[in-house]
């Protein structure tokens, strides 16, 4: 019982970090910038493909897949998501918050039904399966018959290795990669918000008339700042896909269970601080799938209680009321603390400490 | 002429067009006046048309099972419209108005909750499946059939949407009079060109806001059933789908111009539905599962090259 109960944390663990990194790429856009980016779930998707096609072994049903290291997977991952956020950012950044805010639910859905319906390249509705995940995929054939895991050992001696293993042994390494990932990512954040660029980015955002007065070129500030959010988010994507394994644009790249998730996350945990968008993050995870446990419990008590009464549709429908719960706590939150958490600390400009 | 190039292309293009284009123009007058007016765009819209149609529904199966005589849609409708506007009044009281002095972001960000929250309210009550709407197929209107063939201009025109037709031009009349000809109608077109002299001048702001959701949400109704009678099912998330389309048409025809919607969404309409008529070749020009894509892309070219739509609305 208390091993199940490891094994809950560590995978509460591993996707909290992945909904952490991606509140820390939704920080550099709304917190630093103010850019009000309701299309995470297309940067993710665009990471989740990318990563999907470069590093799984070849298929049949889509495009490669290339069989490539995983760690190239990755960067390619950001590299992707960042240049269809420039492209986008090109086009969409000089427009006001609400405009923007319709032009990336837009382009979100767009990136959806591009994978969607070019079923040559992504397989379409049916998705693709076997994404390598980190660590667990050394116990695949391709993996440990090929470098690195080939100078030590034969094939058949890392085959009697990993089938001598639990089969969640790769649960802790894959877990701690995803926090290292995030703790990377926050450390370079951090530095950003504190350097010259992160108190611009501050002073574009709160009063861009000033900043522009001053003589800084806003509208090129504003495209890097949805650029490196947008690269964070492809990385998350990639993160994300290793996850799950398998990936299909329609459920998978589900706007409520991205985007909207990763804004409560932000706005409960703080708009603007990087600690507090990985609190709210792994906050609102743990009281996500608590609620499951939860509301699932309370059902399966109402089966036993109304014995003979069909309750199945509530079980279909009990994600959904986990969903308008979120959706309701948001609007607490706007409304009553709308600083979040942990709130916004300025950074003091070096020469103003005395 | 009127060989079978025009038959199928006035019957299976042009006309399903119109139709589109009419249920976009009556969400996307919503979105404008709530655009213009309270000066946010609000992502519920689409959402609240859903939820519309499924209140119609609701209203069809009681009087159906309960009361024992099947009643049209459209008359169905009437009641749930009340439901609905009492939907947008207490959405708007409770979580719109606490923001009305703040940031218009911080709307937005309500309304994309709300969003989320109404069509999990509907996915909790009504459950996830689809639901069928009005059963069986829609068969041509015999007399037009018959009229059209004899002086062989055959047009096949199902009852569905002669009745959207007739629905959005009685809806375009109403709001014509409406903002036109009377004294609450005038002050929302003036609240919309300038609040702070609106407010002034005396008029009371508030109204002007009740008013506002009012005749979004009697727009939205229309447009939601219109919608559920054209595709004859129920889903929940038509109303997302919609969303891109009616913001497109809001942004094409001026925000804060009711007209410019109206034909801002005739023309995404038809755009959409044109786009997969083929023009080139044999093949359609644009694969039928890139639509949504059309209205996205005239709305982008329109943000880049003129902001403020067709008929000069406000650009912010």
């Amino acid at each position: 019982m208390d091993f199940g109960i490891l094994l809950y944390v560590l995978s509460l663990l591993t996707v909290g970090g992945i909904y952490a990194i991606f509140a820390l790429g939704l920080n550099v856009q709304w917190g630093f910038a103010g850019l009000f980016n309701v299309g995470i779930v297309g940067f993710a998707a665009v990471g989740a493909y990318t990563y999907a096609l470069l590093t799984t072994a070849g298929s049949t049903y889509h495009l490669g897949g290339f069989g490539f290291p995983l760690p190239f997977g990755m960067l390619v991952a950001m590299i992707t998501a960042a240049i269809v956020a420039g492209l986008i950012g090109l086009i969409c950044i000089r427009l006001r918050s609400d405009y923007l805010a319709i032009a990336t639910i837009g382009i979100a859905e767009i990136i959806k039904l591009i994978f969607k319906n070019e079923t040559e390249i992504t397989n379409g509705p049916r998705g693709i399966n076997k994404i390598p995940r980190f660590w667990e995929h050394f116990s695949e054939e391709r993996f440990y018959s090929s470098w690195p895991l080939s100078w030590f050992g034969t094939p058949e001696a890392w085959d009697a290795f990993f089938n001598s293993l639990p089969n969640w042994w790769w649960q802790p390494f894959f877990a701690s990669t995803v926090l290292l990932i995030m703790y990377v990512i926050y450390r370079m954040l951090e530095r950003a918000r504190i350097a010259p660029w992160g108190r611009m980015m501050t002073a574009i955002r709160e009063n861009e008339p000033a900043a522009r007065a001053s003589g800084k070129n806003v509208t090129a500030r504003r495209i890097e700042a949805f650029v490196i959010g947008a690269a964070i988010m492809g990385l998350a994507g990639a993160l994300f896909a290793q996850h799950l394994r398998l990936i299909e644009p329609t459920n998978t790249f589900d706007p409520a269970k991205v985007t909207f998730l990763v804004w409560v996350m932000l706005i409960l945990g703080g708009s603007g601080n990087n600690r507090g968008a990985m609190l709210g993050a792994f906050l609102i995870w743990t009281i996500w799938s608590a609620s499951e446990l939860i509301i699932t419990g309370a059902i399966d008590l109402l089966i036993d209680i109304f014995d003979g009464v069909d309750m199945g549709s509530l079980r279909t429908r009990a994600g959904f009321l986990r969903m308008m719960l979120i959706g309701l706590l948001l609007q607490v939150i706007l409304q009553k603390f709308p600083r979040g958490i942990l709130p916004e600390v300025r950074p003091a400009s070096p020469k103003g400490i005395k | 002429m009127w060989n079978s190039f025009g038959f199928e292309f006035i019957n299976f293009y042009f006309i399903p067009g119109l139709v589109l284009g009419c249920i976009y123009a009556l969400g996307a007058i919503g979105i404008t006046l709530t655009f213009s007016i309270l000066r946010f765009a609000n992502f519920a819209h689409g959402e609240t048309m859903m939820t519309g149609a499924y209140l119609t529904w609701t209203v069809m199966a009681i009087c159906s099972g309960v009361l024992g005589f099947a009643v049209h849609p459209l008359v169905a409708a009437v009641p749930a419209t009340l439901l609905v506007v009492l939907l947008f009044l207490v959405t708007d009281r409770y979580f719109y108005k606490p923001f009305r002095q703040a940031d218009t972001i911080k709307v937005v960000m309500a309304s994309f909750g709300m969003m989320l929250i109404i069509r999990s309210a509907v996915q909790v009550i009504w459950g996830p499946n689809q639901l069928t709407f009005v059963p069986g197929i829609a068969k041509p209107n015999a007399y037009l059939k018959d009229w059209s063939g004899s002086i062989d201009f055959l047009l096949l025109i199902p009852n569905k949407h002669l009745f959207i037709f007739v629905g959005t031009i009685a809806f375009m009349m109403a709001l014509s009079y409406l903002l036109n000809k009377t004294r609450i109608g005038k002050a929302m077109r003036a609240v919309s060109d300038s609040p702070d002299l609106a407010h002034v001048t005396g008029i009371n702001v508030d109204q002007v806001i009740r008013a506002t959701w009012i005749v979004g949400g009697a727009c939205a109704m229309a447009a939601g059933v219109f919608l559920a009678m054209d595709i004859q099912m129920l889903e929940t998330t038509m109303g997302f789908r919609m969303l891109l389309p009616m913001f497109a048409a809001a942004i094409l025809g001026g925000i804060g111009k009711p007209y410019g919607a109206v034909l801002g969404g005739l023309v995404i309409g038809l755009a959409e539905e044109l786009s997969a008529y083929p023009w080139i070749g044999d093949g359609p020009l644009l694969s039928p599962g890139y639509k949504t894509g059309v209205a996205f892309a005239i709305m982008v070219v329109m943000l880049i090259v003129r902001p403020q739509g067709l008929f000069k609305g406000r650009s912010f």
